[in-house]
């Protein structure tokens, strides 16, 4: 295929210990983890009872999303989005399936609503008062790439900009050994098609081969997470480096070449 | 309160035509697009009252109808596919069988070789059926072992199910925006082939009942005890159905779609959020509009050159008055716009793929389908809005989902 590219104009992360992207960067080029960072995202998108209340998919994602349009200077509300996560929120896949067994006409409607993969995607435009576009996608374990490659198509088909999100949380329950994913994860880029000077720009080619074990050291820490193929991506973006590669499919992989502005 | 985001008038080139080698849907109705148009035309449908428990939900089964597909329980999948099994990628296998897409999809990686063919997949729950299945033989707190299959416990287990059985090798992705899943796919398969990653691609979705969207909607209130009354003044809720569909779509010879060739097309696009509320439709239908307008610019068409419009309509009380409304301003009198899901139920994440089906049936067939169930249309219905069936050669037919979420989507489709 011919090659996809863009310009990274901003970039947010949150995994447990590491709260944000300059912390993150930090610790990939080699510094510790921060001693106060919190247990918990807290999305300034949304409204403090909301913040709360919201499913801690849902919390990641909105977290990573605003830090992304910040460092961008991109209003979230002209964003078209793309929303990438391999199994949802686990907790409310657990609660739901638990509930059904045990009182199915005891289920909750706010977690049911909840419950749908696009329930981040949802919150993020309500929240921003966004009439754009957005869509929630999953691929099992490339999900991330393929979610890369949506975001460049619709800067190919004409959007001056996209953010791209990709989260993943704790699997509870009789899931946890069949759905594996551990603790909190979310990554986030908001890409445009122009060039900017002091930006890195990405260019994305899919090709046949395989990923190997990761061995940055965000891919490292956060490793138990099932969004964990993002990681080399953003492993790259912390030490300069000039290329990553992404799992995209069974024997596929996106290969991801960065200029450094 | 901050005001309203307005409707912006957006200035979107057209998109190429794109091919379609072949569709399908299996519905209530019955399996491949014969036994759709024919239930269609006879005004049969297929809903029936509730009697669906993969395990027995015992009183506490709900006082609904479904559109339930028969045989599903009694057709496994073939073994090699075995570690795939559950009742929404059975549902998916047998719809593949149906109107040559596995003999289309295998031209089109004859033609173009495997890494150039995609595969985009809408659904809601996925094999979430099978996730409940497992909570309720579980072992000591786990999963029984032949349950323990991750494959199927996750959003992707249909993508990844149609991607070994296909053989395909391109981008193969799952789509789950909640009721316009199989919509989307359309769109984002014609940013695929407009971008060059690949030539073709199969599109659809599958969506099966289980308890999670049975119990779900009636905990919303949004599930009605007799057959849905789509547009109806005296509706009041909807019934779910089940089903699965397919298209192969593939890049036309030339860039304005000409070719020497005849055939149905997709023609444009067009997606939005409501950004209002996570179950309830924007009050004055500002995402559907968008949807729509976009999906008209991007056809290169106008709103008085639709010939049938497939409405969401499903029968909840908010959908069906702001999507009537939203149609009323955008649309002449002249249009036949009607809601399927008396018919099928409202199928989610499959809805999509359904309904486009449908309109691709009127613009081969000259069928626009009325309104099943509906006798006395609600006062927010313009002239738009019609309960009987018509017969009449049209241009274009457009198709409209919309999700939880406020995620929307409109897509035209035409002929070359």
């Amino acid at each position: 295929m011919s090659s996809l590219s863009a310009t990274i104009e901003g970039i947010g992360f949150w995994c447990n210990g590491l709260p944000d992207w300059p912390a993150a960067r930090a610790y990939a080029q080699g510094a510790g983890l921060p001693d106060d960072a919190p247990a918990r995202p807290s999305p300034q998108v949304l409204a403090p009872n909301e913040r709360r209340r919201a499913p801690e998919s849902v919390a990641v994602a909105l977290e990573v999303a605003l830090a992304a349009c910040l460092d961008a200077q991109q209003s979230p509300a002209t964003l078209a989005s793309v929303f990438a996560s391999t199994h949802g929120d686990l907790a409310i896949t657990d609660y739901m399936c638990s509930t059904l067994v045990e009182d199915p006409r005891a289920l909750s409607p706010t977690r049911f609503h909840n419950s749908v993969h696009n329930a981040a995607a949802g919150y993020w435009t309500i929240g921003n008062r966004c009439v754009r576009a957005t869509t929630a996608i999953s691929a099992f374990d490339a999900s991330f790439a393929q979610g890369l490659l949506e975001a460049l198509l619709q800067l190919a088909a004409g959007e001056p900009a996209v953010l791209l999100v990709g989260y993943d949380t704790a699997s509870p329950g009789p899931l946890a050994p069949i759905s594996h994913s551990e603790g909190t994860l979310g990554g986030a880029l908001v890409l445009s098609g122009a060039g900017h000077i002091g930006k890195p720009r990405l260019r994305a080619t899919l090709v046949d081969g395989n990923v190997q074990p990761a061995r940055g050291a965000l891919a490292r820490l956060a490793a138990g997470n099932a969004m964990a193929p993002m990681l080399p991506l953003f492993d790259a973006l912390a030490l300069g480096d000039d290329a990553a590669l992404l799992k995209a499919g069974p024997g596929r992989v996106l290969r991801v070449e960065i200029a450094h502005g | 309160m901050p005001s309203s985001p307005s409707l912006q008038t957006t200035l979107l080139d057209c998109m190429p035509p794109l091919a379609i080698r072949a569709y399908t849907a299996t519905t209530a109705l019955g399996r491949g697009r014969a036994a759709q148009l024919d239930a269609l035309r006879a005004r049969r449908g297929g809903l029936r009252p509730n009697d669906f428990g993969s395990r027995d939900f015992g009183t506490a089964a709900l006082d609904t109808w479904i559109g339930r597909i028969d045989g599903l329980e009694d057709t496994a999948l073939p073994a090699e596919y075995a570690a795939w099994e559950c009742r929404n990628n059975r549902l998916a296998w047998l719809a593949l069988q149906q109107d040559d897409i596995l003999d289309t999809v295998a031209a089109m990686r004859d033609r173009h070789g495997a890494t150039r063919v995609a595969i985009v997949l809408g659904t809601s729950t996925a094999s979430i059926g099978e996730t409940e299945d497992a909570y309720a033989r579980l072992d000591d707190g786990a999963f029984p072992a032949d349950m323990a299959r991750p494959n199927v416990h996750t959003p992707h287990s249909l993508g990844g199910f149609v991607q070994q059985a296909t053989g395909l090798r391109g981008p193969c992705v799952t789509v789950a925006t909640a009721c316009s899943s199989s919509a989307k796919v359309f769109a984002q398969a014609a940013r695929l082939i407009q971008a060059g990653v690949v030539d073709a691609a199969l599109v659809g979705g599958v969506d099966t009942l289980c308890g999670s969207v049975l119990f779900g909607f009636n905990s919303l209130g949004l599930v009605s005890s007799a057959p849905c009354r789509p547009f109806d003044s005296a509706r009041d809720g909807l019934s779910l159905g089940e089903a699965g569909g397919f298209a192969v779509l593939e890049r036309t010879p030339d860039r304005a779609g000409r070719g020497g060739e005849e055939g149905l097309q997709l023609r444009g696009y067009g997606e939005s959020s409501d950004a209002h509320h996570m179950s309830a439709p924007h009050p004055e239908g500002l995402g559907a509009r968008l949807a729509m307008g976009d999906a008209l610019a991007r056809a290169g068409i106008t709103a008085g050159d639709i010939g049938y419009l497939n409405l969401h309509g499903t029968a909840t009380p908010a959908n069906d008055a702001v999507e009537a409304r939203a149609v009323a301003a955008l649309f002449p009198d002249t249009l036949h716009a009607s809601s399927t899901k008396g018919w099928t139920g409202h199928t989610l994440g499959a809805a999509g793929i359904v309904e486009s089906v449908f309109a691709l049936l009127a613009l081969e067939h000259g069928l626009l389908p009325g309104t099943l169930h509906s006798s006395t249309a609600d006062p927010a219905c313009g002239a738009q809005i019609r309960f009987d069936n018509a017969q009449r050669r049209i241009d274009h037919a457009m198709n409209n989902s919309f999700g939880f979420g406020g995620n929307n989507c409109s897509l035209v489709f035409g002929r070359a």
